[in-house]
């Protein structure tokens, strides 16, 4: 692998600000985001959110195909393949705008990553806290989310029943009526996650709503955007809890 | 030189090839005996001469331990993980080998690194390629199994530096093979490649829209392939040789190896016969004669075609798609040949697979087509865009060795993370970091890249500093790592202590070494070069003899210029360069003469009718440029 002499300027991971007008570095020209609307020569990143650099408004309802239009033609334009003759320097911004680009197209056309980027960059979910080198430090998908309080009771009982039916079978008695209501329960979960699809997608219209009465010129009260941000918040986490519940039903029925 | 051309080149673990495009079309470019494959063998003769290819293969047999074949496995590898290659193929490490140096192979006297061996094969293909089009070449793009990691891909380039090579690009084997079959078909949809090459498997699945291909996922193995089927049948031959006849042959490697070379021929005979006959002739005249029916094959070889169903299923899975949403199957590498992994593939997919193109051929093909299109595009590659992944999630170890993974297989390439680091200690001023590959929890069971430590942090209270580490995979696949501290703004130092490899100083150390111990090749250099001058100037001097200005010459001067191209000619056809950059300077200095008239005409055309102020601002440079003052004048008179 190779190492750079100097490294580019820090990419911010919670920017805020649009794109900035900087001129271009060839004609002088006032540039657009990527290429110069003058004569068209690839310009160095901007700091811009994933949003801002497709162009588009911070929806969280998205047109999947004309997401993945554009990317294919912003692709053709801004590839390394394509600037393997030109400047070194360009050269490297063609890199840095690529990878810029699929990392934005990655995180906007999952449904789950894109919902979890808007929340941290309307400052919703607490920012990436540093590691210590070499600490254990929380991996995001990996974390055990804490428990919803209205579940409680049902995941207390739920969890003694896994500790029964692990420890029957680890002795060879595997209790069959353990396993039909783990099964159960398993399904009565995969239920809540359908559930809360549904209202995800109620959340997203809800959120999209303010963000074009805002653009409308309206101002929406913060209570009401916090609330709607919130909301997501706790769908997304509970919808994580539910994913985990079947994964560890599903280990412990599986395992030999 | 901007018209340079750029090759493709397959570089296999069994056979290598260096294609381009020729006008809308890719094509291999032959060896010096006419043949389209370099098989990947090298050896060292008794004078020391590097051999590779074809004429290797005797050497093979007869000095075995003068000679390496499938070095392919060893690139990117360490001495402690090659236990098992060094079990199944005769690889003779160096003795001399201290501990944490890079791995180095035995060649009669001598001891190379995987890459220089891998260079040798490479000078070859260059040698090849220069002959054919009698000029130099400085510019490839190399394939790689879609599989190879991090230090498998940056061995690779190094490889084409040693042999003096610019690595413009390193392509997966299964993506290229999908550009020659896209530009061939151009259709759109989603195809599978399975790629059963001589060391490596590899399985991608790509969707193909309008000329860009975007790779969805892509699974394989890197210890898999036809040389596992010929080590299979080999063993099988040596016991059978030792239990019918007494005589146990692993004692001798010269012996091995001629069964091999019968083991493969067999191997290849059975895809298109029913059964064949063997027949070796062994020490002390006695015979090995055994006869094999397909069916006998291929049930030996049944538990290795089926290592390659579950990284085809992790495939489909991670593309999110079932046998039947996928459109087309190609296959790619000698291995595919074998009529009962044409039949395991059709089971797999549910599809008769596409085996109309040359498996041997195709992925060198495929790079020759992205060479194209990395050189700026001929009217056939202009659409034209390949989209590919990683295949190996990169991670970062924490404490209790648990991975955190920063950028997920299967991401499309560039790619970049930034991860935050700070500091456990008041004062520290250096935080280590160890960054692997892989899609295991532990860090211990994936592939080390390398320890990064990022120094110069400015002194500051434990837990204040926020370095932003940025890891960065270009379109080669191959990871760059920068740092900054974001309170101070200051750059970290990185100190990188690669896992596997060669630092830089190294390669350029080979590359120096080669360059004098191939003197020879400096010199055919130069011949190419002056053949190169001789053929533009004698061009110009036949075009100069059509236009009016050759009237104005005296006879003398013309009935020279004749003579000294025929002399030029003659010297052309020889082998001294020196003696043709003779000829082209006498041509030169005989023609200035003819060169300015003709000049003074063009100028004179391009006169006509403008006002005296108009012409001086037009006017032409009129210094012929040393060597080519034919070529300028030529322009001059508007070609």
């Amino acid at each position: 692998m190779s190492i750079q002499a100097k490294s580019q300027p820090a990419i911010p991971v919670l920017p805020n600000g649009e794109a900035e007008h900087k001129p271009c570095w060839s004609c002088g020209d006032m540039r657009a985001a990527y290429f110069c609307s003058s004569c068209g020569k690839v310009q160095p990143p901007a700091p811009t959110d994933y949003f801002s650099f497709f162009g588009l408004p911070r929806h969280l309802g998205l047109d999947l195909a004309a997401l993945e239009r554009e990317m294919l033609a912003l692709s053709r334009r801004l590839h390394p393949d394509l600037y393997a003759r030109a400047s070194a320097q360009e050269q490297d911004w063609s890199l840095q705008q690529t990878s810029k680009l699929n990392n934005a197209y990655r995180i906007l056309r999952d449904p789950i990553q894109r919902t979890e980027y808007l929340l941290r960059l309307e400052g919703a979910k607490p920012g990436e806290a540093p590691k210590l080198a070499g600490e254990s430090a929380p991996a995001r998908a990996a974390q055990k989310p804490t428990v919803p309080a209205d579940l409680l009771e049902e995941v207390f009982e739920l969890n003694l029943q896994l500790e029964e039916y692990r420890a029957g079978k680890k002795s060879g008695n595997e209790d069959c009526a353990l396993r039909r209501e783990l099964e159960s329960a398993s399904g009565n979960f995969a239920t809540k996650l359908h559930t809360l699809a549904g209202e995800l997608k109620g959340g997203w219209q809800e959120w999209d709503a303010i963000v074009d009465s805002e653009s409308a010129g309206e101002s929406v009260p913060p209570p009401a955007r916090r609330r709607i941000l919130d909301r997501l918040a706790d769908v997304l986490h509970r919808r994580r809890y539910f994913a985990n519940i079947i994964d560890e039903i599903s280990a412990a029925l599986n395992e030999s | 030189m901007a018209n340079d051309k750029v090759v493709g080149i397959d570089l296999g673990t069994t056979n290598s090839l260096v294609a381009y495009m020729e006008g809308e079309q890719p094509v291999v470019i032959p060896g010096e005996d006419g043949s389209h494959l370099v098989p990947s063998l090298v050896a060292i003769d008794r004078d020391g001469k590097t051999v590779v290819g074809n004429a290797a293969r005797a050497l093979l047999i007869e000095t075995p331990e003068r000679a390496v074949y499938s070095i392919k496995r060893l690139m990117g590898r360490g001495v402690e993980d090659i236990a098992e290659e060094l079990q199944l193929f005769p690889f003779r490490m160096a003795e001399d080998l201290a501990p944490g140096e890079v791995l180095r192979i035995q060649l009669g006297e001598h001891s190379f690194t995987p890459p220089e061996i891998s260079a040798f094969i490479l000078r070859q293909l260059k040698r090849n390629a220069e002959r054919y089009f009698a000029a130099p070449v400085k510019q490839a793009v190399i394939t790689v199994p879609a599989y190879f990691n991090d230090a498998q891909r940056q061995a690779t380039k190094d490889a084409g530096r040693i042999a003096g090579l610019e690595v413009l690009r390193l392509v997966n084997e299964p993506t290229a093979a999908a550009l020659a079959y896209g530009l061939d078909k151009r259709s759109n949809g989603v195809v599978a490649v399975y790629d059963l090459g001589g060391g490596t498997f590899d399985i991608s699945i790509l969707k193909l829209s309008d000329g860009i291909f975007e790779v969805m996922a892509t699974n394989g193995n890197t210890h898999l392939g036809g040389d596992d089927i010929d080590n299979l049948l080999l063993g099988v031959a040596l016991d059978d040789i030792r239990g019918d006849l007494g005589i146990d042959l692993r004692s001798e490697p010269g012996a091995v190896q001629a069964l091999r070379r019968q083991v493969i021929e067999a191997k290849h005979a059975l895809s298109t016969q029913e059964s064949i006959r063997f027949d070796l002739l062994l020490p002390e005249g006695r015979r090995y004669q055994r006869e094999i029916a397909r069916a006998q094959f291929e049930q030996m070889i049944a538990p290795i075609l089926q290592r390659t169903v579950g990284p085809c299923r992790y495939a489909m899975r991670d593309a999110g798609l079932d046998p039947g949403q996928i459109d087309e199957v190609v296959l790619v590498g000698g291995s595919t040949r074998i009529p009962r992994v044409r039949q395991l593939v059709r089971e797999l997919f549910g599809r008769e697979p596409h085996g109309e193109m040359n498996p041997d051929e195709v992925v060198a093909l495929g790079a020759a087509v992205q060479a194209d299109i990395l050189g700026g595009a001929s009217d056939a590659t202009k659409d034209m865009l390949l989209l590919d992944v990683t295949p190996l999630s990169l991670g970062i170890e924490n404490l209790g060795g648990v991975v955190a993974k920063i950028i997920h297989r299967n991401s499309t390439i560039p790619a970049s993370a930034t991860e935050y680091f700070t500091t456990g200690v008041d004062g520290q001023t250096n935080v280590a970091v160890h960054v692997v590959q892989g899609e295991r929890e532990l860090a211990k069971d994936c592939r080390s890249l390398a320890r990064f430590d990022l120094r110069g942090i400015p002194p500051m209270p434990a837990g204040l500093p926020r370095i932003a580490v940025k890891f960065l995979l270009d379109a080669n696949g191959i990871l760059h790592v920068s740092a900054r501290e974001q309170r101070s703004g200051q750059e970290s130092e990185i100190q990188v202590q690669p896992s596997y490899g060669l630092s830089d100083e190294q390669v350029v150390a080979m590359v120096l070494e080669s360059f004098d111990a191939a003197e020879e090749d400096f010199e055919k250099r130069l011949l190419i070069e002056a053949r190169n001058e001789a053929n533009t100037i004698l061009a110009a001097t036949e075009k100069a003899k059509q236009s009016p200005a050759w009237q104005l010459l005296v006879p003398a001067e013309s009935a020279q210029i004749v003579e000294l191209a025929k002399y030029l000619q003659e010297a052309r056809e020889g082998e001294d360069f020196e003696k043709i950059r003779q000829g082209v300077q006498a041509l030169n200095l005989a023609s200035m003469h003819l060169a300015e008239l003709m000049m003074d005409a063009a100028v004179a055309t391009a006169l006509k009718g403008k006002t005296m102020g108009e012409a001086a601002a037009g006017q032409p440079d009129v210094a012929p440029v040393a060597g080519h003052a034919f070529a300028k004048a030529d322009i001059e008179e508007g070609r």
